[in-house]
């Protein structure tokens, strides 16, 4: 009995006050060291893909890094170039392979913004469901892999147990776990089924707690918040230059969210609130994470409650298949089907840039179209590519063992640096 | 998004600020895009930048392939406090693909311009490491232009790699 008083004395006894600069604790009487040069990856379990860091190290506080990518670069954009639109969403869905549902979004968004293409409500509300499960599921990933990285297995158990009920409810909606190929041009491919709207509220119902959870095993674990609070700080104008947003942006207290700013697919129509930090350390980062997990059960909910009736994907026959039923009766419907599996849809000449906000920040796409059924250029802006150049400026002059810490914060996702 | 007198209004202002800058615009679905000299992109992007447009979203290249001149980069300015997005678009030839680096005015422009000088062959003067990111080092040619060619490289195995050229010397 007393032993678990003393422990639970112990662990309330933990402080808040900024811990002191630990890396130079000892600077004065340390001898001069020589800088060494290591190189870390592309295989390393603590880099979350084929991340190669090369780390100039004295003693064990990092000086100087770079990171080194495109072991995993798969020619996508390229590969993109050769297909038809509609071929192109299950490619680019493989890029950041944790925010499937995002990449479709972001390429579908530039076709029909391309064609002047308006979504109807149903769908928009689907696609937000869609992308909402996404989130929580990409986060619950980052979490269990990142407490991974810090010792604790347990949390990787948990997270991926509710991370499976997710993938469960994507196979429901659309037959795949990953790279489900829902989101089509012009709206989705199918209604939900019968009971998928049940088993989406019976998740959102036991998300919360099961967030609560999971902050009373990490909140106030000591070894966690020595790992992550005053860690790889970097100021907000910094990372306004790198060009970092999401999470990352947001835990120093800038409370940029495309979802906010800029709504797309009726982001406007929910109740949410955009969760920010306060000086940018990675525990910050953490929380706003976690803040995030219940805002998006929030937003499903929402949109559950407000689900509009009507059609799930546009009726412009020339971008959309027509339905199975109208084949056995109508020429047109015959025509256009064949027209659009044969040689796939025409997008008007132009080109575009869309942005939507992804779980790790703002996810852009460009398409440029010449007026064929291939699109002439597709290129995707990540986050994870554009959020690594700033993991440089978080470890330096911190020590070694923070650096595994912060990479896990940052959640880079290598299939969407390297593309 | 800038409406088309915005961008004629910021086009007008880049024109006084020196002449022969640009070079036409575009409105299209709602999009501003400007289009400078390829030269004196750094001084054009100041002016958009100091006019708010503070945040470089992305940059990215493009191969106009047929079109003359071919290659395209495209900057995407956002200005976080209206809201507002405006692209600045440079157009170079394949014989001379040079575009000033724009890593001092955004310092994520690194990367990115890596990236486009590994795919298309841009080449960014001042750029502080202009080298491939994506590709292997000694990579040969840009795989993102239009008259690159989809396939043809040998797949390593180890039944073949004493075959495979450059590979095994």
């Amino acid at each position: 009995m007393s032993a678990t008083s003393e422990y639970r004395r112990r662990e309330q006894s933990i402080t808040l006050s900024p811990l002191e600069d630990r890396a130079d604790e000892h600077a004065a009487d340390r001898p001069e060291q020589e800088l060494l040069t290591l190189n870390m990856g592309p295989h390393h379990p603590a880099t979350h893909g084929v991340l190669r860091l090369l780390v100039t190290l004295e003693g064990e506080v990092v000086r100087e890094l770079e990171p080194i990518v495109g072991y995993l670069h798969t020619g996508i954009e390229k590969t993109c170039e050769d297909k038809a639109y509609w071929k192109v969403i299950p490619v680019i869905e493989r890029m950041d392979y944790l925010a499937y549902y995002f990449n479709a979004m972001v390429f579908c968004g530039a076709v029909e913004s391309l064609l002047d293409l308006e979504i109807p409500p149903r769908a928009q509300y689907l696609r937000v469901i869609h992308m909402e499960l996404n989130r929580i599921m990409s986060h619950l990933v980052w979490l269990g892999t990142s407490a991974l990285d810090l010792g604790a297995i347990s949390m990787f158990w948990y997270c991926f147990r509710e991370r499976e009920s997710v993938l469960d409810l994507f196979e429901m909606s659309s037959g795949q776990r990953m790279h489900t190929r829902y989101f089509q041009v012009g709206g989705v491919i199918e209604d939900i089924p019968l009971g998928f709207a049940e088993r989406v509220r019976a998740f959102c119902a036991a998300m919360p707690a099961r967030v609560d959870q999971y902050e009373a095993i990490l909140d106030r674990n000591e070894i966690v918040l020595q790992r992550l609070r005053q860690i790889g700080i970097v100021s907000e104008r910094r990372l306004l230059e790198l060009g970092v947003t999401g999470p990352l942006l947001r835990a120093t207290g800038n409370p940029w969210d495309l979802r906010k700013a800029a709504p797309y697919c009726s982001y406007d129509h929910f109740d949410f609130k955009i969760p920010v930090g306060t000086v940018g350390d990675n525990y910050d980062r953490f929380r706003v994470r976690m803040a995030e997990l219940r805002e998006s059960t929030k937003i499903i909910e929402q949109a559950l409650d407000g689900l509009p009736e009507g059609p799930f994907i546009t009726n412009d026959r020339k971008v959309a298949l027509p339905p199975r039923h109208e084949l056995a009766t109508s020429m047109e419907a015959l025509i256009h089907h064949f027209k659009l599996v044969t040689e796939g849809l025409r997008v008007p000449p132009g080109e575009f840039y869309y942005p939507v906000e992804s779980p790790r920040g703002e996810l852009g796409c460009f398409v440029r179209s010449d007026g064929s059924a291939k699109p002439a250029r597709v290129h995707v802006r990540d986050p994870s590519f554009v959020n690594l150049q700033a993991f440089p400026d978080m470890v330096r002059d911190g020590y070694i063992a923070d650096m595994i810490a912060t990479i896990a914060v940052l959640d880079p996702i290598l299939g969407g640096v390297d593309r | 998004m800038p409406d088309a007198t915005g961008l004629e209004l910021l086009a007008h202002e880049l024109r006084e600020r020196d002449g022969g800058l640009v070079l036409g615009t575009a409105y299209f679905r709602e999009r501003a895009t400007v289009e400078v000299a390829p030269a004196r992109v750094i001084g054009a992007l100041e002016t958009v930048r100091d006019r708010g447009y503070r945040f470089l979203c992305s940059l990215h290249g493009v191969d106009y392939y047929p079109e003359e001149p071919r290659l395209g980069v495209l900057y995407e300015l956002l200005d976080m406090e209206r809201v507002d997005r405006v692209t600045v678009k440079v157009r170079v030839p394949t014989d001379a693909p040079e575009v000033p680096s724009a890593t001092g005015l955004f310092p994520t422009a690194n990367y990115q311009e890596r990236e486009v000088y590994d795919m298309f062959g841009v080449v960014f003067d001042g750029h502080p490491n202009l080298r491939r990111i994506l590709m292997p080092d000694d990579y040969e040619g840009y795989p993102q232009r239009r008259d690159f060619p989809i396939g043809g490289e040998p797949v390593l195995f180890t039944h073949n790699e004493n075959k495979v050229p450059r590979w095994f010397a």
